[in-house]
């Protein structure tokens, strides 16, 4: 409060603020982005440790010895699959049954807002098969699931079988707690989620489904399984959930104990994880993983069927077994095992798994930084907002002083507020059409898709793209003419005052997808804030403009793209990029509509209207 | 100034009922922020139903006392829970009215706005001859013209108090919530109408009235009481005779109105359940809940008071010490405000609905709405403020946080109870720096306008008023 009220101390702030306004935004900026860097290094990486007692101390002892069995299941159902073209559900029914479990179907259909091309799918109907083997020591009060998605081609017969054979095993146990779902679904997530949708009865996509006939308790964990030969040389596990939400950290570290017991080879993001974290290599490796979990985390896409369940408070992770040209390989056994250690540890649990982290960032599978750790690196990056803010306030406020701290310029101040009047009167006309510009692009390329197959020789899909497309250029093209309608007296004030809405404008939004999804949030403001604190309508501005375009959020989506199969060690070539960019467009609204993924509506409605306002800033007349 | 005014009126309506007919308005009246249990519109419905049923719509403590669960099975959806809060006047008007509750609530947010309207319209002609008389007396210091406020810059005070209380988003939300916040401060409204009209004895009633509804405004009391003084030309003297015989006139007027609500109410109802139900529910450590603020359990608990941060299970003894820790803040300051803004009796009220609306227990949004609409009173004192940005910045940024760590602790469970309280605490924070930051302003502005602007110190420099 000192600070706050005494004149002296706040003088001297101020002039601290304004004096060294560039050099302490690009410290700021600069320390952000090295903290960042730095977060795959050891001081600020933690091992990982098991926080959740009930898990921890407990040795189970893994019998699964039905590799074979899961072998011929899976070659069963291959066939039947071919046979019928569809999910063999009665063959699934009818095993289920055989093994013991209590079976049950669901159908459902979805008509996707538009034709989905990467998946070939617009009307989608299909039947979800699950047994549920009751537990024979608890009421039926808690469950766990463990599902295999089937997509449209023959993936996944081994993961079925393996599912099969697993439930098999675990029938003739006698010390399960928790009852145990066994899902099979039908076109990949779509059925996943309108299991979920049906189990929790919610309708929050608009799914058509039937009622759920059969049901256990409340789910506590989930496993998704993706296996597509019968042997691996890998698993490769994926926390990375809609709209970037992440598992119980002491889920993954359960994986990790029965990969080590199982001497399973596992990998995260299809990285082996270092060895050695005491020389330069191993971070930097470290580094290359963070930075894909990073860009897998910021799509908000659901990375696997786990990223459904997490949205209703379940706790699940995918994983995919791996098929390289690596030597040693493991079959479905060391795979069973696995699966079976981390059912029997999970069935010990008293309660849902909280203790350890919801928020972290994984540079490998055996290390992670904790939400305190990294917190600081987008921290420093809004603070550039923040400052540049403040500066423009003061430049604004004649440094936001009262008479007797202004030496004596009773001038200025009296036309205070008429002159704020005007600024903020030139002020609404940019808002408003920038809003209503991320408006049309939230509603119209989904709306307007038949108008534009009718008049144009594209498919629905490409309408949708080449709408969005249309849109945000014309975006860039509309605002900047309107605020010659009102008239301005002080032309400098009407851009700083823009641009001192736009900057806090950004710095919310950024600070609260921050919060809920870091990645997205980080990866924005590293790319949007040096621009957007750098607009003026003075000085080099072909440079401010091109910097602006580069840092718009479809460029950067587009950046974001090939800097992920850069990563990957797999380059994009321009024109592959493009159409990755392309479809990647009608996956994001797709999947926005399907799953409620809200990357779309929250750059569509959120930041590029506030990116408009810095375009209008920049050529602010 | 009909036809602005009207253009005003004209746009909230239609802004509060486009959300009514939009699939937001059920989003909006389940979140904490916008509805607490105090105001919260299912409690008027299920008052209302136990009534048709025959039953005091008080009774449910009876049953679900033992229950333990307290508003957690209320904010699941649950059926019938626990004490009610609604004063029964509340739940008897909604009796007739229930068909027609959007159109209430609308009309009771274009009233309040009327009220204000006119209430700062003629306060405005009060400030104007006042500041005139002192002009002629020679009460100003030589230097102070620029401070002196112009009818110019006062002719859109009062529109501008309407606009700002109409189309506040705190009012909308609230207003589209169905909360019953918005009849008190309509309330509220229609007392300083009448008490800057003069009315000494619709002020009593409505200042009762009010205070019947939610307690707090019972310190509203002071002010009110200062201003009808100032009105009559009665100084404030502990010797003068008149200035006893009114305040005891006053005073009973209020505690009239008072006791004739609080008859009616049992006559209506015909039993005192509703007393401890409505006053005792303010009192979230107080005996008649056990279990109110079991922390993670409760979606639906008095979200923005400091208090309930406190676990009770640990503090089970100190119980008493909190009520009274937390309670008194809204009271504590009534005395000193009054001893020091004697001659502002106004702006004292205004620091006083503040002050209710960031102590009271189950504090929302549309409390802090009713303080806002009177910034635009206060504009002059906008040089003097020091940190309007950064405070309008937390204010902002807490309003946009809320609903984000809500999702992050009730939803997504990924976050817990903690950081969701550090918001509404820094939300508090900030109001309480903004309003001191007013009241500072406006102690700066007085000390300028009686000892000149531009003052020395003693060795000739420049000097400056430092709070300490």
């Amino acid at each position: 409060m000192g600070l706050l009220s005494d004149p002296v101390r706040r003088r001297a702030l101020a002039r601290l603020v304004l004096r060294l306004n560039a050099p302490l935004c690009l410290l700021s900026y600069v320390a952000g982005i090295a903290w960042f860097l730095a977060l795959a290094f050891p001081p600020l990486t933690q091992r990982t440790y098991m926080s959740e007692n009930a898990m921890g101390s407990t040795m189970v002892e893994e019998q699964f010895v039905g590799g074979e069995r899961a072998r011929v299941f899976a070659r069963d159902f291959a066939a039947y699959r071919r046979k019928s073209g569809a999910l063999p559900v009665a063959w699934l029914e009818r095993t289920m049954r055989s093994v013991g479990l209590e079976v049950y179907t669901q159908s459902f259909s979805r008509k996707l807002p538009f034709p989905d091309e990467t998946h070939e799918r617009y009307m989608v109907s299909g039947t979800n098969v699950y047994g549920i083997l009751r537990a024979l020591r608890a009421a039926s009060t808690e469950s766990l699931v463990l599902t295999v998605p089937c997509g449209p081609d023959s993936t996944n017969s081994q993961a079925v079988g393996l599912l099969l054979a697993l439930a098999a095993h675990f029938r003739g146990q006698i010390y399960w707690a928790k009852d145990i779902i066994f899902l099979v679904t039908e076109h990949d997530l779509l059925g996943t989620e309108a299991w979920l949708e049906a189990y929790h009865d919610v309708n929050v996509t608009g799914m058509q489904s039937s009622f759920l006939q059969g049901r256990a308790g409340a789910i506590q964990a989930a496993v998704a399984l993706e296996l597509s030969s019968d042997v691996v040389t890998s698993l490769d596990v994926i926390v990375e959930g809609l709209n970037g939400q992440l598992p119980n950290l002491d889920l993954l570290n359960l994986f990790q104990t029965f990969c080590q017991k199982g001497g399973l080879l596992c990998t995260l993001q299809g990285k082996l994880q270092p060895q050695d974290w005491t020389s330069l290599d191993g971070p930097l490796q470290g580094l290359q993983t963070l930075l894909l979990m990073v860009l897998r985390q910021a799509s908000g896409r659901s990375h696997g069927p786990h990223g459904l369940f997490l949205r209703y408070g379940v706790e699940a992770l995918t994983l995919r077994g791996i098929n390289s040209f690596r030597q040693y390989k493991y079959d479905l056994v060391a795979v069973g095992k696995a699966l079976e250690g981390m059912f029997r540890k999970l069935n010990h649990l008293l309660e849902r798994l909280h203790q350890s982290f919801f928020f972290y960032l994984l540079p490998a599978l055996s290390r992670f930084v904790s939400i305190g750790l990294y917190m600081p690196a987008a921290g420093f990056l809004l603070l550039v907002l923040g400052l540049k803010a403040l500066e423009l306030w003061m430049q604004l406020h004649e440094a936001g002083v009262g008479p007797e701290e202004g030496g004596g310029s009773p001038g200025p101040s009296s036309s205070l507020l008429s002159a704020q009047g005007v600024g903020l009167a030139s002020l609404v006309a940019p808002l408003l059409i920038s809003q209503a510009v991320g408006l049309a692009l939230y509603i119209l390329p989904v709306l307007g898709q038949h108008v534009a197959t009718q008049h144009f020789p594209v498919s629905e899909s490409e309408a949708v793209v080449l709408t969005l497309l249309a849109i945000y250029a014309a975006g860039l093209a509309l605002p900047h003419n309107t605020h010659r309608v009102v008239t301005t007296q002080a032309p400098d004030r009407g851009w700083m005052a823009l641009k001192l809405v736009a900057l806090i404008y950004l710095a919310l939004q950024l600070g609260c997808i921050t919060l809920t999804n870091f990645s997205l949030g980080f990866l924005l403001a590293a790319t949007m804030v040096p621009a957007a604190v750098l607009t003026k309508p003075h000085g080099p501005r072909p440079l401010y403009a091109a910097l602006l375009v580069l840092t718009s959020p479809a460029a950067v989506l587009l950046g974001s793209l090939f800097l992920w199969r850069e990563l990957q060690e797999m380059p994009l070539s321009l024109a592959e990029g493009w159409q990755l960019f392309l479809s990647a467009l009608a996956q994001g609204v797709l999947e926005h509509h399907t799953y409620g993924a809200l990357l779309f509506p929250l750059l569509a409605l959120g930041l590029y209207p506030c990116w408009l306002l810095f375009w209008n800033v920049l050529f602010w007349k | 100034m009909a036809a602005p005014l009207a253009l005003v009126l004209l746009v909230a309506v239609t802004v509060r009922a486009a959300l009514f007919r939009s699939s937001l308005a059920e989003f909006i009246s389940e979140r904490v922020e916008v509805v607490s249990p105090l105001s919260s519109w299912k409690r008027v419905v299920e008052g209302l139903s136990l009534l048709d049923l025959g039953v005091s719509p008080y009774s449910g403590a009876i049953f679900h006392e033992v229950s333990n669960l307290g508003p957690c099975a209320y904010a699941a959806g649950g059926k019938t829970t626990e004490l009610n809060p609604q004063t029964p006047l509340i739940i008897y008007l909604f009796h007739f009215l229930i068909d027609y509750a959007e159109l209430v609530f609308m009309i009771t947010d274009v009233l309040t706005a009327v009220a204000l309207y006119f209430a700062i319209q003629d306060f405005n002609k009060v400030v104007f001859k006042k500041q005139k008389l002192l002009l002629e007396l020679d009460q100003y210091a030589p230097d102070v013209s620029e401070l002196i406020q112009t009818p110019k810059e006062m002719h859109y005070i009062p529109l501008k108090v309407a606009l700002f209380y109409l189309l506040n988003p705190y009012t909308v939300l609230s207003c589209v919530a169905k909360s019953t916040c918005a009849i008190n401060n309509t309330l509220i409204a229609f007392f300083i109408l009448a008490t800057i009209k003069g009315s000494a004895f619709l002020s009593a009633i409505f200042l009762a009235l009010a205070t019947y509804q939610s307690l707090y405004p019972i310190t509203l009391f002071v002010p009110g009481l200062l201003y009808l003084l100032q009105r009559q030309y009665i100084p404030v003297k502990m010797k003068s005779r008149a200035f006893w015989i009114f305040s005891w006139e006053y005073a009973m007027m209020y505690m009239g109105s008072l006791v004739v609500i609080i008859c009616l109410s049992f006559f209506l109802l015909s039993s005192w359940d509703f007393i401890p139900a409505v006053y005792g529910f303010m009192y979230p450590e107080s005996p008649s809940h056990p279990d109110l603020c079991r922390e993670e359990v409760i979606p639906g608990c008095p979200a923005m008071t400091p208090s309930s941060r406190e676990n009770k299970e640990m503090f089970e003894h100190f119980s008493l010490f909190f009520v009274c820790v937390f309670q008194i803040n809204v009271f504590f300051y009534t005395i000193p405000l009054a001893i020091k803004l004697k001659e502002h009796p106004i702006f004292f009220m205004f620091i006083q609905i503040a002050i209710i609306s960031i102590f009271k227990s189950y504090p929302t949004v549309g409390d802090v709405a009713l303080y806002m609409a009177f910034f635009p009173v206060w504009n002059h004192l906008y040089r003097f403020l020091r940190n309007i940005f950064v405070l309008a910045c937390i204010i902002i940024v807490c309003s946009l946080l809320f609903p984000v760590l809500w999702h992050l602790w009730i939803y997504a469970g990924s976050a817990n109870s903690n950081f969701f309280y550090a918001i509404t605490l820094t939300f508090n924070v900030g109001q309480i720096l903004l309003i001191s930051d007013y009241f500072y302003a406006f102690l700066r502005r007085e000390y300028y306008l009686s000892h000149g602007l531009y003052l020395t110190a003693k060795d000739g420099t420049e000097a400056m008023l430092v709070l300490k």
